[in-house]
């Protein structure tokens, strides 16, 4: 099963070589956002039970302080981000459409970004199973776009063993920065987030992957690394998607996960260094999870940048900071490949926004014509799972879902978007599998 | 904020795009063709422009009336009939009487594509379509072949061109004998070898200044032209090479087995339609195969159904049959050869 991978050859085979556009952001250091006018803390930021509300409306709260905790172990608590007043705890949009339950926080005019609250722990004597409550109580999740609460990855599944942390800094989306800039700021805290990732599941090993896009990362992370811990950095070949855990594990280490299957099936934990570096600052000062950096980019931003930014700012402040241009056509959370547009500009920045990406007219991919699909074989070619696009859109074509389902693995596509990317006749193939899976869902939840 | 968008757009992932289209691709397939057009008009003179542009034209004609008739908008713009036109053309012979070259590309287009659904739905190649039907309709005059670089090529046609429909032409031979320069004869290498157990020489096949079909005798000439599209990542090399490899191989076993009987594997690559048929026809996306395996299969076997047609059938020349074959298999071949995903369970663990 596990395949030793020959040196030299550590690089996926499959995928696109998409035009990066980092350099914008690429050198720009991280800084620090003002608080908005109000922030929105959506109660669901997360994949898994949305947090549970324990303030009041009108109550004051302090940075860092709890104001929802986790509504179950798949779950996460809440911080508020600012010093400041509990405005409303009511409905708020949110980047999928719907209104959701959130809570209004009104920071304090002049309030400090300082974070006073939270207090020292040890973490050398901690158990897995502290350690995994104690991630918990920070609130952190897959900070690479996912959200899923990462302490429910710390806990080893029954009957698995985890011999190697692997952590992902590949960052293929084009635009982003942020996991770039936290690698070459924070390496400490990632490598010291790496070893605490490494004693909860009991890895004696981590390998830190980086694409070689980003060779300041790599050393700054080599040179942080002086200590005999287990943790190795990789550099590996540029090439989107890499960054899908799937990928860049076959890529390091020759393991496939299986179809279905989660990481530990083949002895694995996989963290986004983001992610990492977070646990790696919060955890020894108990503190909670309340501002994470995202790259804001794109030709309708004037000052593009890496902003360290209060969780639940509304995307219209942040991008106004930014320098929105009024050519501003469609703002993209996360990367243009993966990231969905936003409905409104009252969207607040959640824990899983890597970066918003705002096209203008020209920039966006427009309403090209739709062709027949010619068979011509590139979404085959570069699918980096190795599905055949090709023929799973023509029987979303005829509706023949279940088929999709049964004999072309449609639950395997986890829709990283270069079969769409490449498609000569501009078929929406990744959005015919989204409908596709839609309503394999449906189907299977009204039976 | 005051440079607020008035309105943003909600579109779907991903938002980028590589900028390749159908329309590119088609329009560089026609560049690629047109360097082949113009070395048959330098061998062949007139006759083979005439038969050329009357392709072109009467493709482009039928695929917009038919598009009329059928009350859609027209589909000539995507520039996928011009290869049809100019494929149909440079697989003729150039003295091939004008009205029958616009009888094959009316079958070519309108039952070869448009009855399928258009462009992406034909189950064969157009071009070969119209061609198979020339073969079948026209056996006499589709091996009538002329001398290249005949004398007076740019000032008078082939007598055959401006052939009178539906009735007999006269033979050739006297007006063969009249311009012929040297040895050159009207017969291809292919009935040389086949008929007259008369081998042509390797590097004149090469370069291509020999009897045959329009386009098809230069084979530096195509693969120049085909390493273009494939440069430009508009063709899959993987077929092309397949089917030369595959043809090489059964040509080497049966040139083993009898030296005599059978030319050896350099020739067979040569002469005849082959290399224009891997590197234009066989690579018709829309009726091969999309799996990578399947590609090599799929390539392999019209190779091998090349040889072994020129080899023991009736006929001088096998690619046109192999690749309508091959295309006939695509779709099997495709069903056969889905590739193991990432991450497969083998099959008793799915179970």
């Amino acid at each position: 099963m596990a395949m030793t991978a020959i040196p030299g050859l550590k690089r996926l085979w499959r995928g696109v070589h998409v035009p990066e556009f980092k350099d914008a952001t690429n050198r720009l250091p991280i800084r620090r956002m003002p608080f908005p006018p109000m922030l929105i803390v959506p109660l669901s930021q997360h994949a898994g039970a949305p947090a549970v509300v324990i303030v009041r409306e009108g109550q004051e709260v302090v940075r860092g302080e709890p104001i929802a905790r986790a509504g179950g172990f798949v779950s996460v608590p809440m911080h508020s981000p600012a010093t400041g007043r509990i405005e409303r705890i009511g409905l708020a949009p949110t980047a999928r459409g719907p209104l959701a339950p959130a809570i209004y926080v009104k920071p304090y005019a002049a309030a400090s970004q300082e974070v006073l609250y939270g207090e020292p722990q040890d973490i050398e004597n901690m158990t897995p199973e502290q350690i995994v409550k104690a991630v918990q109580e920070t609130g952190v999740v897959g900070l690479g776009g996912a959200a899923f609460p990462t302490h429910v990855k710390l806990k080893v599944p029954e009957g698995k063993t985890i011999d190697t942390v692997v952590v992902n800094g590949c960052e293929c989306e084009p635009y982003l920065t942020t996991d770039h800039r936290v690698m070459v700021e924070h390496p400490g805290e990632v490598l010291h987030g790496a070893r605490i990732a490494m004693k909860a599941v009991g890895a004696a090993r981590a390998v830190v992957g980086v694409e070689d896009n980003k060779m300041d990362a790599v050393e700054a992370l080599r040179r942080a690394n002086t200590d005999s811990s287990g943790i190795s950095i990789e550099a590996v070949p540029a090439k989107y998607p890499q960054g899908a855990e799937k990928l860049l594990v076959k890529v390091l280490l020759g393991r496939e996960i299986p179809s279905g299957g989660l990481p530990a099936d083949v002895g694995l934990a996989v963290f986004n260094v983001a992610t990492l570096a977070q646990i790696g600052d919060l955890l020894p000062r108990r503190q909670g999870l309340i501002e994470r950096v995202v790259t804001i980019s794109g030709p309708g931003v004037s000052r593009p940048g890496n902003y360290l930014m209060a969780l639940g700012t509304p995307l219209g402040f942040a991008l106004e900071q930014a320098g929105c241009s009024a050519a501003a056509a469609s703002v993209i959370l996360g990367g243009p490949m993966m990231g969905a547009a936003a409905a409104s500009l009252d969207v607040p920045v959640t824990k899983g926004v890597t970066g918003i990406v705002v096209f203008t007219h020209q920039a966006a991919n427009g309403n090209a014509r739709i062709f027949p699909c010619i068979h011509c074989a590139e979404c085959v070619n570069v699918c980096p799972l190795h599905l055949n696009p090709s023929r799973l859109g023509m029987l979303a074509r005829k509706g023949r879902y279940e088929e999709m389902e049964a004999t072309l693995h449609l639950n395997d596509c986890f829709e990283c978007g270069c079969c769409s990317y490449v498609c000569p006749s501009h078929i929406p193939l990744v959005q015919y599998f989204r409908v596709a899976k839609q309503m394999n869902r449906e189907r299977k939840a009204r039976t | 904020m005051s440079a607020a968008p008035p309105v943003i757009e909600v579109r779907t992932s991903p938002h980028l795009h590589s900028g390749r289209s159908v329309n590119s691709i088609m329009r560089n397939v026609v560049y690629a063709l047109l360097p082949l057009c113009a070395y048959s008009v330098w061998l062949f003179g007139l006759s083979a422009l005439a038969v050329l542009a009357m392709s072109t034209a009467c493709c482009l004609l039928t695929e917009h009336l038919i598009c009329r008739l059928s009350g859609r908008e027209t589909t000539v713009g995507d520039w996928s009939v011009v290869i049809t036109g100019l494929l149909l053309g440079l697989t003729l012979p150039p003295g091939f009487p004008l009205w029958m070259v616009a009888a094959g590309s009316f079958i070519a287009v309108a039952p070869g594509k448009m009855l399928f659904g258009g462009l992406g739905f034909n189950a064969f190649n157009p071009a070969l379509v119209g061609r198979a039907f020339l073969q079948a309709a026209f056996p006499v005059a589709i091996t009538a072949y002329t001398p290249a670089l005949a004398l007076h090529r740019f000032s008078e046609l082939i007598p055959s061109t401006l052939a009178i429909p539906l009735i007999k032409a006269g033979p050739l031979a006297g007006w063969i004998a009249r311009v012929r320069v040297d040895t050159f004869s009207g017969a291809t290498p292919l009935m040389l070898r086949k008929f007259d157990h008369v081998t042509t020489d390797s590097w004149t096949l090469f370069l291509g200044a020999r009897a045959g079909s329009a386009g098809e005798t230069s084979a530096l000439l195509i693969l120049l032209c085909g390493a273009y599209l494939v440069a430009r990542k508009m063709m899959d090399w993987r077929i092309t090479a397949a089917m030369l490899g595959g043809a090489a191989l059964t040509a080497s076993l049966f040139h083993l087995a009898d030296p005599v009987r059978y030319p050896g594997p350099v020739f067979v690559l040569l002469s005849g339609g082959l290399v224009l048929g891997a590197t234009f026809m066989a690579t018709d996306p829309v009726a091969s195969p999309v799996t990578p395996l399947g590609m090599w299969i799929y390539g392999a076997l019209m190779g091998l159904i090349t040889v072994v047609i020129r080899f023991e059938g009736g006929l001088a020349e096998g690619v046109m049959y192999a690749i309508l074959l091959g295309n006939a298999l695509s779709p099997l071949i495709d069903n056969v050869t889905q590739p193991r995903i990432y991450g497969a369970r083998s099959r008793e663990a799915a179970r």
